[in-house]
């Protein structure tokens, strides 16, 4: 069982609002799911390397390039921003 | 002539014999969607313009004697977290409800070069989480089959599309069963490919280890075609691949070998799904495939790996919905008065976001957490590994597996929606070939009442075309 500090604390790790509802909501769901996935430690790992792809087996390298774009699509995107001023995005204070 | 219950073939010659226009049959399915489309709720949007201004395009064409592709004029349903330019793209959740793609994602701009005609956007639970299209801000699509009943998830809606003629065929994504379970629910075809043989470049992420977009459609032929046209390695998805080929001895039914997992037969399954599932083995036994049962061991764990690591990828994929870049946001809302940044970022995604997106950043977030990361996601990571070698072992003695895509039929709404982790078993079938990286198929192989209960096809990767060609057995002899 995952207690309410938890449950607020993860909250805050996901930058997610909640309301008093959802945390006390959450914190019960989330034990009944935890609870189902311990399930997990039965499972053999030992030898056992983590997975980390389907099919391709090596790394994908490119170059960091910088691609010009059409100034079309720069507008259409800065367009996207909720809050802008001209053509910059706008981000409340950090503090 | 009713245009709205052809395959793509016959839409195909329609068209080149000039028994209709392509204008027609594009209004023959946008007439079909404004009438069927109220009970169904199907699509988020219709885009009549576009699909009209296509039709234009190739009635040009045909009108000048040009030769046209086999996809040039057959009117599609796209999943809408998969982006078209100039076209909302709301991922069925609130945070992108206003939001429009600014550019075409790789299998819109392949099939565009088709020459498809792009009927709308189709309704999914919000970000594809979810088994049933429940969790849609938008709309409750229902079962063409059933109206009571749930078409399944997250693609409900391309399939509803699909099994109502509201579309000659559909794309969606597969995470973790989201293109075969809705498949399986409305009784239509459905292909997951393998994981890399699609590039998901444009397609709004979900769990970017297990994403896949694939074809819904009505028949086998059409799932080949609409497959052959969006496969391929993209510079744009480093994780894409080219479908190596493979060297297609000769198809033979008796050369067939079908694995049948004993772990897939339990206690707990329906009764009558298991019957039908078994009578179309016995169909494939009967033309003369071997069938063996074989083990897969760690089926077990896969429910519970796979809600670890697509949580844990879900809740990295979706902090970029921020407020501040596109999308929903709370900046300037009079009401709550954002103070600073982080007032914008809880606040946006507390509005933004719907209770089970909510719950799996949750799980995701605490999975990845100091201190849990070893016991859950790394675990997590492992088991998979288990879960992949029993596969790879499996094909050593057989060329495809058999088993059901779901334990039940299509269920009722609202039953499963108040219990997080019953529905997530629903999926309890489909998940491991995600984890595993494989390519299925889901095919309508009988019915139970009214609703279809479907056949899940699981090949060795890269291995499409042999779970295609084994599935057309089945559905030809039906057609017999």
């Amino acid at each position: 069982m995952i207690t309410k500090q938890e449950t607020e604390h993860i909250a805050k790790l996901a930058r997610l609002g909640l309301t008093k509802k959802e945390i006390g909501e959450f914190q019960k769901e989330l034990s009944v799911i935890l609870d189902y996935f311990e399930k997990l430690k039965k499972a053999d790992i030992s030898n056992v390397k983590a997975f980390s792809q389907s099919v391709l087996l090596e790394n994908v390298m490119r170059e960091d390039e910088a691609k010009k774009q059409d100034l079309e699509i720069v507008d259409r995107l800065i367009k996207a921003a909720p809050d802008r001023e001209k053509r910059y995005v706008k981000v409340k204070s950090v503090l | 002539m009713n245009l709205t219950n052809l395959t793509i073939n016959q839409a195909h010659q329609g068209l080149i014999k000039k028994q209709f226009s392509a204008n027609e049959l594009a209004r023959g399915y946008l007439d079909k969607i404004k009438k069927k489309d109220k009970e169904i709720c199907a699509f988020l949007t219709v885009t009549e313009e576009l699909a009209l201004s296509q039709a234009k395009k190739i009635d040009d064409l045909i009108a000048k004697g040009k030769e046209i592709s086999v996809l040039a004029g057959i009117p599609l349903a796209i999943k809408d977290n998969i982006l078209v330019d100039g076209v909302k793209s709301t991922a069925g959740s609130k945070i992108l409800q206003d939001y429009i793609a600014p550019y075409d994602a790789t299998v819109i701009k392949k099939l565009k070069q088709e020459k498809v005609l792009i009927l709308g956007k189709t309704n999914l639970d919000e970000f594809a989480m979810g088994s049933s299209c429940e969790n849609s801000a938008f709309k409750l699509t229902k079962n063409p089959c059933d109206l009571s009943c749930v078409p399944g998830g997250s693609s409900g809606g391309s399939a509803a599309a699909v099994a109502s003629d509201e579309c000659i065929c559909a794309l969606g994504s597969d995470t973790g069963g989201s293109i075969r379970q809705p498949a399986c629910f409305c009784g239509v075809v459905g292909l997951k490919p393998t994981y890399g043989v699609v590039s998901r470049y444009g397609l709004i992420a979900f769990a970017s280890s297990l994403d896949q977009i694939g074809p819904i459609t009505k028949t086998i032929e059409d799932c080949q075609i609409v497959f052959d046209a969006i496969k391929g390695k993209d510079l744009l998805d480093s994780t894409s691949v080219e479908n190596p080929k493979i060297q297609n001895t000769e198809y033979k039914i008796q050369n067939l070998k079908i694995g049948v997992p004993k772990e897939y037969f339990i206690k707990g399954m329906d009764t009558e799904v298991e019957k039908v599932i078994k009578s179309a083995i016995k169909k494939y036994e009967k033309l003369g495939a071997k069938i063996i049962e074989i083990s897969l061991p760690h089926t077990e764990y896969a429910l519970a790996c796979y809600y670890m690591i697509s949580t844990s990828e879900a809740s990295a994929n979706l902090a970029r919905y921020d407020g501040i870049r596109y999308g929903y946001s709370e900046a300037k809302s009079e009401k709550r008065k954002a103070k600073n940044l982080l007032d914008v970022y809880l606040q946006t995604r507390e509005q933004g976001f719907g209770s089970e997106v909510k719950r799996r950043i949750m799980l995701g977030t605490y999975a990845l957490s100091a201190g849990y990361y070893d016991a859950y996601y790394k675990r997590s990571q492992k088991v998979r590994t288990l879960i992949q070698k029993d596969f790879e072992n499996a094909f050593k003695r057989v060329d495809v597996i058999f088993c059901p895509v779901s334990p039940t039929p299509a269920f009722k709404i609202a039953e499963k929606i108040a219990d997080p982790l019953k529905m997530y078993l629903s999926d309890i079938f489909t998940i491991s070939v995600n984890l595993a990286g494989l390519p299925a198929l889901s095919l309508p192989v009988g019915k139970v009442g009214n609703l279809p209960i479907g056949l899940q096809i699981i090949g060795k990767p890269f291995d499409e075309d042999k779970i295609l060609q084994t599935g057309l057995i089945f559905e030809n002899l039906c057609q017999k």
